[in-house]
């Protein structure tokens, strides 16, 4: 047996390959759930409420029954018990006061928008027509809609809990012994020191994914299938079978492929369990696929926290203290991660500095709105933005460059790993050289003269500098962490590696790629690993009858976590081989050597490719006794720690003190994400990332009318950025591998959206600071910056003049409706 | 998503489809391009039982040179309009307005006609249309009528275009030497102006010797802001005269309120915007 030498091939890590999946998923011919069709299948529309909070009085379904081709128009009460129910897995408390939350209330709703009956017919075109006639009577409830005025219980969401306060969270460097007592440091420093007091808004933001959110559920089976356009098949499956009483292994929940989620679609959501019902019940396949305004209107949505925010610091700049009180909306129910979305944010507002002293408080608060949980970044941008506009905020106290400020208390290269004051141990990095990096490229000196020259001669185009120097905690996450913190699953990933007779390699991973690239990526960390090549390996996933074990994809995890599995589970067939090898070969064991995919022989040219052994243990003529026939592995992977990318982002914005547009001029982030896999898919990440952020800063707000009704409930009114609107970004990256995984790496998937935001408010409010402004409200908006310049803290709020450009309703002064459209 | 069932016919001449307009008159709605029709049908804002496509009357489209005019076909699209060589050297507003309407997709789509005949106040063409004095050509039953763009505009949505009518054609008075700019405020590319004005403006020896200026998303109409005009007429082409002269944009006007700004911040907007228009436009 011989087999001929390959030369060297180009190690696959490190490789800007293009991505491999993306000719099916850029032209759209592939398995999007919404392109399949099954024999028989009905299709669902649902019939939503447009009410905030209201007593369902009746419902009258007969006329919608009798329309052309309806099969079953279907009530809560219709369902009963057989509906299950929306879960939260997360309680962040003990006494969490969490309201039930059926797919479909019986009685009462809490949220515009909430399901009150589903329509099934034969084409979906006659359940939309259908669901028109569906006459329901509500009594209208007075709903609680502003946050803070919700926390007063005043109008209570769900009034049989007696309260809308959800929990109440708090961790106490003092209580936990990882740092002083901040309320004797805020103390102190508001005699000697500097305190700094601000109130941060985030705003409401909507995830708007691609593509729609659908559901196909076949019934027909042993299995029931669900197909769902989710990150989350694993978790998904586990929710319906505890809620359903029908058993797990009765269920298979394919994910094809996905088109985006940002966290928002990371849910059980009552329409997948809706579908599933209705599916039982009629013993056909049905299918659900939403309208872009449900989906604006009802799918999760992200943020919304009121943050109160108290820093300590000496004279000289060196912080002391830092004291966080958040409100957070959770809307009408406790999501699956809901509350926990600012518990992540918890351990991260220290940030990278060296804070002696820290506090933080979380009150999760229920109103009628659509309930919320994570979104790209969750909870960590929050943070992010907080401490990164109060160090530019002292910067500003001292009269000091703002990177300044940051480099006396940020932890220095020398000082890793680092305890943090959260109790977070940080494994790596170099804040230094990150930011010494991205002032090179930003060309920051040469901008901070041109923005004294604009000052000095009161340019009307003003010129702001924002800086955000951030981390994160990604890789979710080590199992006992979540067990510590009553999170109702662990945070392991799983991996198998298939050698099949031909060579060929299939891989399968418990992460559920939804745009990001596994397929390429992963391939290449097993085309290295086991010497095989690229094109010879495929991933399979988000099926969990093809990948029975997963925990999914969220909270930059795939790599760090499930990356690491496979790693694990490419080594343990490389153990596998050896013996066999070395029967095939006749030769010892100790004397083969593995590289570049074949087990040589020490010292001769004898050898054997490991795919020439897949061929020969399919076979199976001849192999050890002592050895299945078999090279296949399987690895399950805990994470011991979190990891800890960091970097410098900064921002130069533009800002026409006339007008109040702001333009941006330049951007120039250099992040250290430890070691990459794949140069092009970290850029795409990055890119897309940052633009995500950068809506936040100035153009993304989910605003509600007095009413309770979703205004911006189109891309009409909810402005999300196309390519028309963003600049080119530079970006580089400084490289402290992670000690926490074998590859090094750290994740990149929130990196963008975490620290942008702060970078291009902090910019924003740079360009006109000396105009006596210290913040400006997100988003900000032309108007806002103008009336901020004309004298209105933060610039003021845009709910007050709520108006969608395309509305049913008429009459309101100054409202242009669009509705009715002229003679063409 | 879904609009609701509706029947669609597609005429192939002008009579043609007013027969079909005659014979349905409330039940129909006429399609142009669709880039505002579609989405209303789609969102189920309205759910006309019949559609007539204009799409297939060839007589609609295009443009020609008829002397001391224009005219430009109601089907033409706004991406003919844009590279029509003819409408670049006489008629340059409305070249400019429409070179930044909505986004590619849509120029392509949308068509001129169309879009005066929905009559959106922040709609692009209706402020140009205002300023260069068009004359919209109208067919009816008894024959073609030609009304001035000072009186096609009547309220929201609403042009003087009968229910049993189609506007056919516009006819541009020819604007051959006059600088013309369209200065558009959006937060993001593809979105309706909050507010934007267009300005034409000839220029002789350094004096403004005319001016046309035209408002968009100022009121429930496309507004001409004459004031502005009579005070331009006669003065030097020079930041100070025409910031003097921008200061009565606002005359006449009654704002909307939205999401993109409150009313006082668009008036604020159109003084701006009229100053930037009319210099770029005495400048160009």
């Amino acid at each position: 047996m011989t087999a001929v030498q390959e030369p060297a091939a180009e190690r696959e890590i490190g490789r800007e390959r293009r991505r491999k999946e993306d000719q099916r998923l850029i032209t759209g011919r592939t398995r999007w759930t919404d392109n399949l069709a099954l024999p028989g299948m009905l299709h669902l529309a649902m019939v939503r409420s447009p009410f905030a909070h209201a007593k369902i009085v009746s419902i009258d379904t007969t006329e919608a029954k009798n329309a052309t081709n309806v099969v079953d128009v279907v009530t809560g009460a219709d369902l009963g018990e057989a509906q299950g129910a929306c879960i939260n897995a997360w309680a962040i408390t003990e006494d969490q006061v969490t309201p039930p939350h059926l797919p479909m209330p019986v009685d009462r709703v809490a949220f515009a928008g909430e399901v009150v009956a589903v329509v099934v017919a034969r084409s979906a075109a006659e359940a939309r027509d259908a669901a028109e006639l569906v006459d329901v009577e509500y009594d209208e409830l007075p709903a609680a809609l502003d946050l803070k005025h919700a926390a007063t219980d005043e109008v209570l969401a769900h009034p049989d809990l007696g309260t809308n306060k959800s929990a109440f969270w708090k961790f106490d460097s003092a209580e936990a012994g990882t740092g002083g007592d901040v309320d004797a440091a805020i103390e102190k420093a508001r005699t000697d020191g500097i305190v700094i007091e601000r109130e941060y808004r985030q705003q409401r933001l909507i995830p708007a994914f691609m593509e729609p959110r659908s559901v196909v559920v076949d019934p027909t089976g042993e299995q029931i299938t669900v197909w769902s356009a989710t990150q989350v098949p694993h978790i998904l499956r586990f929710a319906i079978a505890a809620t359903t009483g029908v058993p797990e292994s009765k269920i298979r929940v394919i994910a094809p492929d996905v088109g985006g989620g940002f966290g928002g679609k990371l849910q059980q959501t009552p329409e997948e369990m809706i579908a599933f019902a209705v599916a039982r019940r009629l013993g056909r396949p049905v299918k659900f696929t939403e309208t872009r305004s449900e989906s604006l209107m009802t799918a999760h949505h992200g943020r919304d926290q009121w943050q109160k925010l108290t820093m300590s610091a000496e004279k000289d700049g060196t912080v002391t203290g830092l004291k966080v009180e958040l409100l957070a909306d959770l809307g009408a129910y406790v999501a699956i991660v809901g509350g926990g979305v600012p518990v992540l944010g918890a351990f991260m507002f220290n940030s990278i500095y060296k804070f002696p002293a820290y506090q933080f408080n979380c009150q999760t608060v229920l109103t009628n709105k659509t309930w919320t949980d994570a979104y790209r970044g969750a909870g960590r941008p929050e943070a992010t933005f907080a401490i990164e506009r109060l160090m530019d905020e002292l910067a500003a106290e001292l009269g000091e460059d703002p990177i300044e400020v940051r480099r006396r208390n940020w932890i220095d290269a020398d000082e890793f790993p680092f305890t943090t004051v959260a109790g977070l141990e940080y494994d790596s990095g170099d804040y230094e050289k990150a930011t010494q990096r991205a002032m090179e490229m930003l060309g920051y000196d040469e901008l901070r003269a041109e923005q004294k020259r604009r000052r000095e001669s009161g340019d009307r185009v003003q010129l702001g500098i924002g800086v955000s120097t951030f981390t994160e905690m990604c890789g979710l996450a080590p199992s006992r962490v979540l067990g510590q913190l009553n999170y109702g699953a662990g945070g392991w990933e799983h991996a198998s590696v298939r050698m099949l007779a031909t060579g060929k390699v299939e891989v399968v991973t418990g992460a559920s790629a939804h745009g990001q690239g596994h397929e390429t990526a992963f391939s290449q960390i097993v085309a290295d690993r086991l010497g095989v090549p690229f094109e010879d390996v495929e991933v399979l996933h988000g099926d969990t009858q093809v990948a029975p074990k997963g925990l999914d994809t969220y909270g930059s995890r795939s790599l760090v976590v499930g990356g690491e599995a496979l790693v694990k589970a490419v080594d343990k067939v490389i153990d596998k081989a050896r013996p066999l090898a070395a029967h095939l070969l006749e030769a010892s064991a100790d004397d083969l050597e593995y590289a570049g995919g074949r087990f040589g022989v020490r010292g001769t040219d004898q050898g054997i490719t490991i795919q020439e052994l897949a061929t020969a243990a399919f076979a199976a003529h001849s192999y050890p006794e002592d050895m299945e026939p078999s090279l296949d592995a399987d690895a399950t992977y805990d994470p011991v720690n979190f990891n800890y990318p960091h970097g410098t982002h900064l921002c130069a914005v533009e800002v026409d003190t006339e007008t109040g547009q702001v333009s941006m001029r330049k951007y120039a982030c250099c992040d250290d994400i430890g070691n990459i896999i794949n140069p092009l898919i970290v850029a795409g990440q990055v890119h897309g990332g940052l633009v995500q952020g950068i809506a936040q800063a100035l153009w993304e707000e989910a605003v509600y009318d007095d009413a309770g009704t979703l205004v911006s409930g189109s891309f009409t009114d909810y402005l999300l950025p196309t390519a028309a609107d963003t600049i080119s970004f530079d970006i580089d990256h400084t490289t402290s591998p992670s000690l926490t995984n074998t590859l090094g790496t750290k994740g990149v998937g929130e990196a963008g959206t975490i620290a942008s935001t702060p970078a291009v408010v902090n910019a924003v409010v740079d360009a006109v600071r000396h105009l006596g402004i210290d913040d400006i409200t997100m988003p900000c908006t032309p108007e806002r910056v103008w009336r901020a310049i004309q004298g209105v803290a933060g610039g003021g709020a845009t709910e007050g003049a709520a108006m969608p450009h395309f509305d049913s309703s008429t009459g309101m002064e100054g409202t242009v409706d669009r509705t009715t459209g002229g003679a063409q | 998503m879904i609009p609701a069932q509706f029947d669609y016919l597609a005429p192939t001449t002008v009579e043609e489809a007013l027969a079909a307009l005659a014979e349905h008159g409330d039940d129909a709605k006429i399609l142009a391009g669709g880039q505002s029709l579609l989405p209303v049908l789609r969102m189920r804002l309205n759910a006309p039982e019949v559609v007539i496509d204009l799409g297939k009357i060839p007589e609609l489209r295009g443009v020609r040179d008829d002397g001391d005019h224009l005219v430009i076909g109601a089907m033409t699209r706004h991406a003919d309009v844009l590279r029509d060589p003819m409408v670049a050297e006489h008629a340059a507003l409305l070249q400019r307005a429409v070179t930044h309407l909505a986004d590619e997709q849509i120029r392509h789509r949308g068509t001129f006609g169309g879009a005066l005949a929905h009559a959106d106040p922040a709609g692009d063409v209706g402020a140009p249309a205002l300023a260069l004095g068009c004359e919209m050509v109208i067919a009816g039953r008894d024959g073609t009528r030609t009304v001035g763009a000072d009186d096609f505009f009547v309220d929201l949505f609403e042009t003087a275009v009968g229910e049993d009518e189609i506007l056919t054609a516009v006819r541009v008075p020819k604007h051959t030497g006059w600088g013309a700019h369209y200065e558009k405020f959006v937060r993001v590319a593809h979105q309706w102006p909050i507010v934007a004005v267009a300005a034409a403006v000839r220029v002789e020896g350094g004096t403004i010797a005319e001016a046309r200026v035209g408002l968009t998303n100022m009121g429930s109409t496309p507004l001409r802001a004459r004031a502005v005009e009579d005070a331009l007429r006669g003065q030097p082409a020079t930041e100070d005269a025409v910031r003097e002269a921008a200061s009565r944009a606002t005359e006449g006007t009654n704002p909307p309120s939205d999401l993109n700004g409150d009313s006082d911040y668009r008036s604020h907007l159109a003084t701006v915007l009229t100053r930037r228009a009319v210099l770029a436009a005495a400048g160009g």
